[in-house]
């Protein structure tokens, strides 16, 4: 589905990725850990498409088309979906509207006609439903006022309701409380599926106790430097990453 | 450097004061007579003002007195696509059409309750609420063009409410503008609303979309009795020809409240609103909402005058500007509290985005305050659209149009939720919605 070769990306001249190489198939699972200013948020960032980074190396392909190439609504409506580490308040655009915008652009994408107002009601309904998302939110202005969890959840709303073949979820547990983290994971393995994947990025073992993982990499310093099964999630919460870092180093002098 | 734009349309007009119009204007009543003179004596003294003067510093209006205009109009022909530019979908309204600034005879009378007065305002100069409220209010001295107007105005529409009489439906009067040669009109109106008496106005300016150049110098005075109520809604929609100079004078008596609504959109080449509210009573409440959006090579220029004389009165202003492309805008709001006009609630906000790097703003708030025990207070911004708000739409599959449209909304609903009619701001939301995506080149941050 997604497949990553050797990307390199930069920030203001700044190289943040460094060669980094990723297969994810349909129905998989893939965690990534790694220490504050890895990477990870950037690798989110620069398959979605945010502006200003500049690939410099490597290809990305995701259903066997250059991801790299399209503009980022391109890339949503193609099935991509990123949940923010830090969701975007935006005053004046009500959610309800905002949502209703997106699905009916990707729709359209897809050929397919554009939701009756009864029918994009009732999916939000149960899409609501299944991450338990207060109804009070969905008239308010995108995230605006909405507490960090409140945010995150109105993510995973999000991605219910636009069901993309690859989600990337950006630390979406953190800022959760442990019901909503719980309420968040069975939303996100309802949803789960053998055509679909999920990228799950986060610092901490519980959130892979409730989302399973099949793989799960370890990023460090723009570079995957280790990758495994879910052991290594619970390995790394035992042991930090400096056993990590170490060898990196060791095989970064030996260049 | 002179204040005044040296133009031969200057001479032009001065001798049509001596000439046909004197002898049009002889069997007026002699009140009218005598503001007439005084108007034009003080249009010979002004003449066209130059931006070396300070309230038109930003607009210069000497590139549309070059053409020769004529000031004749009466074989204008009406365009059945200018009228419709103006109808709002699903608005159940009463309907008046001008064109060129005359009232037509299209009916209006039957349609309309009886206790509301319609007349053309050449016939109107012998009613009780002419004589009483016609030009009162108006600084002739100070103001070139409303000088001008009343001069030489010959036409316009006259409106009378009576006492306690509530309007079922909006009033839509659509402004139309078409020639086949340069033109120069003047139009004058005067709305009266009675004791009591509740109206929603809703003034559309549309114009031909042809090759003659028009220029419309009108003028308008609101007078708010006691307690009454007006909406007074003005949406500026004409096209490119099309030069606009519309000063409208309100005056409010106590209890009363007035509410405008200003809306100036593409594609007009010059748009410039004076809006003066003077509060001549205690207790009375002022609401100024604009919204502009420039495109183009358009000139908007916003200027409002707050004039707090009394009391207890309580006013409250946002505008919020959009520019794109060449466009140049202007906010100019003063808030005058005079010394009389203790307990003063007056708030003025001013909001501007800038799509283009090419485009400008001149924003100016302008508090000028006299009383002591009084609230006032002012902001203006200057800002683009957000990026980080852009991608995170984008990344939702929305289009980036789209999401612009999206965003510039929202930047104006602050001033669109405001408007009281929903038939309404669904139509300004689709006439905002139809010029953001149209904008390819966009400045981000
Ligand atoms: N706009 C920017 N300008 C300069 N440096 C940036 C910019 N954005 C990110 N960086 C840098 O890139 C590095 C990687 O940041 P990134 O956000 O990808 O880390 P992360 O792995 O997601 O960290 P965290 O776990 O804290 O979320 C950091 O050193 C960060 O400071
Ligand atoms: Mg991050």
């Amino acid at each position: 589905m997604l497949s990553i070769k050797n990307l390199h990306a930069e920030i203001e001249e700044k190289k943040i990725l460094k060669g980094i190489s990723l297969d994810i198939k349909p129905g998989e699972v893939h965690a990534i850990m790694g220490p504050n200013g890895s990477g990870k948020s950037t690798l989110s960032s620069v398959l979605a498409g945010r502006e200003n980074y500049t690939v410099t190396e490597g290809e990305v392909l995701f259903e066997g088309k250059d991801l790299l190439d399209m503009a980022p609504e391109v890339r949503a409506r193609e099935g991509l979906f990123l949940a923010f580490q830090y969701p975007v308040e935006i005053p004046g655009v009500s959610n309800i509207n905002f949502l209703r915008t997106a699905l009916n652009e990707i729709r359209e994408y897809r050929g397919l006609p554009a939701l009756e107002a009864k029918e994009f009601l009732k999916l939000t309904k149960d899409r609501q439903k299944l991450v338990e998302f207060d109804t009070k939110l969905i008239n308010r202005s995108l995230n605006e006022g909405f507490s960090g969890g409140e945010k995150k959840r109105n993510e995973i709303l999000q991605l219910a309701m636009l069901e993309p073949k690859l989600s990337i979820l950006d630390e979406t547990d953190s800022g959760l409380d442990i019901d909503a983290l719980r309420i968040v994971s069975n939303g996100v393995n309802k949803l789960r599926n053998e055509h679909n994947a999920f990228v799950i990025i986060t610092h901490y073992q519980r959130l892979l106790e409730y989302i399973v993982p099949d793989y799960v990499h370890v990023l460090y310093n723009g570079r995957i430097v280790k990758s495994g099964t879910k052991e290594l999630a619970l390995e790394l919460e035992e042991k930090g990453y400096d056993w990590l870092k170490e060898s990196y180093s060791e095989t970064e002098s030996v260049k | 450097m002179a204040k005044q734009v040296s133009t031969p349309l200057y001479q032009q007009l001065l001798d049509r004061f001596d000439g046909g119009l004197a002898i049009a204007q002889q069997a007026e009543p002699a009140f009218l007579k005598n503001a007439r003179l005084q108007a034009q004596d003080s249009f010979r003294n002004l003449g066209f003002p130059s931006t070396r003067v300070e309230d038109w510093k930003y607009t210069n209006i000497a590139p549309f007195l070059k053409n020769n205009y004529s000031l004749d109009h009466e074989h204008a022909v009406l365009h059945e696509n200018t009228l419709d530019a103006a109808i709002i979908e699903g608005l159940d309204c009463y309907k008046l059409v001008l064109l060129n600034g005359k009232l037509m005879a299209t009916g209006y009378k039957e349609q309309l309750p009886s206790f509301i007065k319609i007349r053309p305002m050449a016939e109107a100069k012998e009613e009780a609420g002419f004589q009483k409220y016609f030009g009162k209010q108006i600084e002739l001295e100070k103001y070139h063009l409303a000088a001008l107007n009343t001069a030489s105005f010959s036409d316009g529409f006259f409106i009378e409410v009576n006492a306690n009489a509530n309007l079922d439906k909006p009033l839509h009067i659509v402004h139309t503008f078409s020639a086949d040669k340069d033109l120069f009109v003047q139009p004058r109106h005067l709305i009266i609303a009675h004791r009591g008496a509740s109206l929603d106005v809703i003034e559309s300016v549309v114009s031909d979309n042809n090759a003659a150049k028009m220029f419309v110098n009108s003028l308008s005075e609101v007078v708010v009795e006691e307690n009454a109520n007006v909406n007074h809604y003005v949406l500026q929609t004409a096209q490119e020809g099309l030069r606009l100079i519309s000063h409208t004078e309100v005056s409010q008596k106590r209890d009363s409240v007035y509410s405008n609504y200003t809306f100036s959109l593409p594609s007009a080449e010059l748009l410039r609103n004076n809006l003066h509210i003077n509060l001549d009573s205690e207790h009375t409440e002022s609401h100024l909402y604009g919204l502009y959006l420039g495109a183009d090579h358009q000139l908007v220029d916003n200027h409002t005058f707050m004039n707090h004389r009394l009391a207890h009165c309580e006013s409250n202003e946002i505008y919020k500007g959009v520019l794109l492309e060449n466009a140049t805008g202007v906010f100019n709001g003063k808030v005058y509290v005079h010394q009389d006009a203790q307990k003063t609630n007056a708030f003025q906000q001013n909001n501007n985005l800038l799509l283009s790097t090419k485009a400008t703003i001149n924003s100016k708030p302008q508090l000028e305050i006299f009383a002591d025990d009084v609230k006032c207070s002012h902001g203006s911004t200057i800002g683009q659209l957000s990026q980080e708000a852009l991608f995170y739409l984008q990344s939702r599959g929305i289009s980036e149009d789209s999401a612009r449209a999206l965003l510039v909304t929202a930047f104006a609903f602050d001033v669109t939720e405001k408007i009281k009619i929903p038939e309404l701001e669904v139509y300004i939301n689709k006439l905002i919605n139809h010029h953001i995506p149209a904008n390819q080149e966009m400045i981000k941050i």
